[in-house]
């Protein structure tokens, strides 16, 4: 009959997380029941109810799921498996939990889902499990229980606005930086910062002026080359990303885009235009704006992917050579199945490189990275589980290079950090680029 | 005997549509006062003509990727869904139940055609029970209330096949079906046969997110 809802030999639990220990021992069984009670009676409503009680338990959804696959079809994977193993168990015992069973209702809704949100094509009814992890994720951060990286990456938006501990002047320094590097080679290239009335503020996600400031040039000459009227702010509110999103911290969450949001009206921009990230697409499209009560976001929002089509759509940048290594695309979910630029990012890689290979499946049903949804964010004791957690996507990027990509494309930020582990760990030997790397690559600049 | 008979066959067949019509309507109308209160996002995003587009979708056997992935599934479930509507609807033997009471009648089908509909339907429920017991992945999602709820669907095809081929016992067991179909109707809008109301709407929503916000498609 039944099986237990939970087993306890799984080898994830060898994993040590202080931000989970001490969060654990802080709890019993009376503030958990309290808790999760005051947090469900005011957040959750007809959406929960009709979604737990519309399950039919049919298990039609499992095979949506990269964790499932790549766990050879164990049910405690499958995405109503993990339902049943925290929210059904919640609702059934109305709050009254111990604090071992929030240790690993943590564990599976911020270490073992993505909210990739293929599952919601798989099940007939349509429940949204995303939305019911969250709701976990939401009870766990209530509760004080969150794993300690990707806590701490809530923590500095908390105090700096932005993810990564990025202070001001640091942030300012490395705009002039990379317009100083990149007048090396361009030399009327300008990064305007503060520029009042631009047609466009270009936002990005912290780690690009943290680690990967490369990006921020790329995009400089872009920007340049195509004759873009674009600013960077000076201020905090110019990073787009959001942990909080996924921690469960709504209302830090609502914070941070509303600074964003008041960057850009204080800019007077158009629009926003944003780097290759893919959760904080979500998070400004689509999550973060319905906190702060706004249906769609208060100013247009477009993401790099979609720009760039645009740039290369109207000619405003010329490609003077095509790529020439065959390449392969992976769609991100949270501008696939967030945005639907599957299309325009083929139109995209068409136009830049000479050989384009499919990999499978592809488009709204291509298998999540495995490092989105704030799952890479929960830190490097959690990487192993993440690479284990995700074969079918070294199976499916095998099968395309036995087809002939050589690199693959990927459009965001956490894609290039799930698949570089993938990579590596297999031995796959395969290069990953950004669109932005191969544009830079290809294009015609300016002198 | 009589008097049971016409116990089940009269009040009960009323007292269980009551509990079906009105179940259900209150089953939505709280839902939709519940989501008007605590998801009133839910409404701004709903939209029409995404909802029908994903239902449609879903509704059309192998119209969407999951259905072609498991054509096998797809068939019974689709077959299944069909026969336990059109069977009690066009069955010969009912409508001469309505028109003895309310003079009204229909269309119906032969009972031959009727006779393997109904060994359709057991069959895919003997299916459903043996993919809960067999396959790992719904075995672990399913408890008691699974078995009891797949019961109470085939509960009224297996007696109602029963009675009809006159059996040993048929006239208890006709007795026992009419309860049956009764308990089946009562239980809809209390049970997760729910999803027969609810689909609709978690589908459409799905479809309308997607669809509106999103620009793609869930299937």
């Amino acid at each position: 009959m039944a099986e237990p809802a939970i087993k306890r030999n799984d080898e994830s639990y060898k994993i040590v997380d202080e931000g989970i220990d001490k969060g654990i021992a802080r709890l019993s069984p009376e503030k958990i029941e309290q808790v999760i009670n005051k947090v469900l009676a005011a957040e959750t409503g007809a959406r929960l109810k009709t979604y737990v009680e519309t399950c039919v338990h049919c298990g039609l959804c499992s095979e949506a799921c990269h964790y499932y696959l790549s766990h050879d079809n164990d049910p405690k994977f499958s995405p109503a498996g993990k339902v049943k193993q925290t929210i059904w168990e919640i609702l059934k015992r109305k709050g009254k939990v111990d604090p071992e069973f929030i240790r690993d209702a943590s564990r599976i809704a911020s270490t073992e889902c993505n909210l990739c949100r293929r599952c919601a094509m798989y099940c007939p009814f349509g429940i949204d499990i995303a939305y019911l992890m969250s709701v976990v994720r939401r009870l766990c951060h209530m509760l004080g229980v969150t794993q300690l990286y990707i806590q701490d990456t809530a923590h500095s938006h908390s105090a700096t606005l932005n993810q990564m501990w990025v202070k001001e002047d640091e942030w300012i320094d490395t705009l002039f930086w990379q317009e100083e590097e990149a007048q090396d080679e361009i030399s009327s290239l300008r990064i305007p910062i503060e520029k009042e009335g631009s047609e466009i503020f270009y936002s990005v996600i912290a780690p690009e002026p943290k680690f990967r400031a490369q990006l921020i040039y790329q995009a400089a000459v872009i920007m340049n080359a195509a004759g873009v009227d674009f600013t960077m702010p000076a201020t905090p509110g110019w990073d787009n990303s959001d942990q909080c999103m996924f921690t469960g911290d709504y209302e830090m969450m609502g914070r941070l885009k509303k600074a964003h949001f008041e960057t850009a009206m204080r800019l007077k921009v158009k629009r926003i235009v944003m780097g290759e990230c893919g959760h904080a697409f979500r998070s400004v499209y689509d999550v973060g704006n319905r906190w702060l009560a706004w249906k769609m976001p208060p100013i247009p929002v477009t993401h790099a992917v979609e720009f760039y089509y645009e740039l290369l759509k109207q000619g405003k940048i010329k490609i003077a050579k095509k790529y020439d290594k065959p390449v392969t695309f992976q769609d991100p979910c949270n501008i696939i199945r967030g945005k639907g630029l599957h299309e325009k990012a083929r139109y995209v890689v068409e136009a830049l490189c000479e050989e384009f290979i499919e990999m499978h499946p592809n488009r709204e049903h291509n298998y999540c990275c495995c490092a989105g949804g704030g799952v890479i964010n929960t830190g490097p004791q959690y990487k192993m589980k993440r690479i284990k957690g995700n074969r079918i996507k070294a199976e499916q990027l095998f099968a395309t290079k036995t087809r002939g990509a050589k690199v693959i494309i990927a459009p965001c930020h956490n894609c290039h950090g799930g698949i570089e582990d993938i990579l590596h760990h297999h031995g796959l030997d395969m290069e990953l680029h950004f669109l932005g790397d191969i544009i830079y690559k290809v294009m015609e600049k300016p002198v | 005997m009589h008097d049971i008979y016409n116990f089940v066959s009269g009040p009960l067949v009323w007292v269980s549509f009551i509990i079906f019509f009105g179940g259900s309507l209150y089953r939505l109308i709280s839902m939709a006062v519940l989501a008007r209160k605590k998801d009133v996002f839910v409404y701004e995003y709903m939209s029409l003509k995404f909802g029908l587009r994903s239902i449609l979708h879903w509704i059309i056997p192998f119209g969407t990727v999951k259905w072609r992935k498991n054509p096998l599934f797809t068939i019974v479930t689709f077959t299944f869904h069909i026969c336990i509507i059109f069977i009690p609807i066009f069955l010969s033997a009912h409508i001469i139940l309505w028109k003895e009471s309310w003079g009204i009648s229909w269309w119906y089908i032969s009972d031959t055609a009727a006779d393997v509909l109904a060994i359709v339907v057991i069959a895919s429920c003997i299916f459903f029970l043996v993919r809960r017991i067999v396959l790992p992945e719904v075995k672990y999602l399913t408890s008691i209330s699974d078995y009891v709820i797949l019961a109470i669907v085939a509960a009224p095809f297996i007696t109602g096949f029963w009675t009809y081929h006159q059996w040993p016992g048929f006239k208890v067991m006709g007795i026992i079906h009419i309860v049956a179909g009764e308990i089946m109707l009562a239980a809809i809008p209390f049970t997760r046969l729910i999803h027969m109301i609810f689909f609709p709407f978690t589908r459409g929503y799905m479809g309308s997110e997607f669809g509106a916000i999103r620009h793609a498609k869930d299937w």
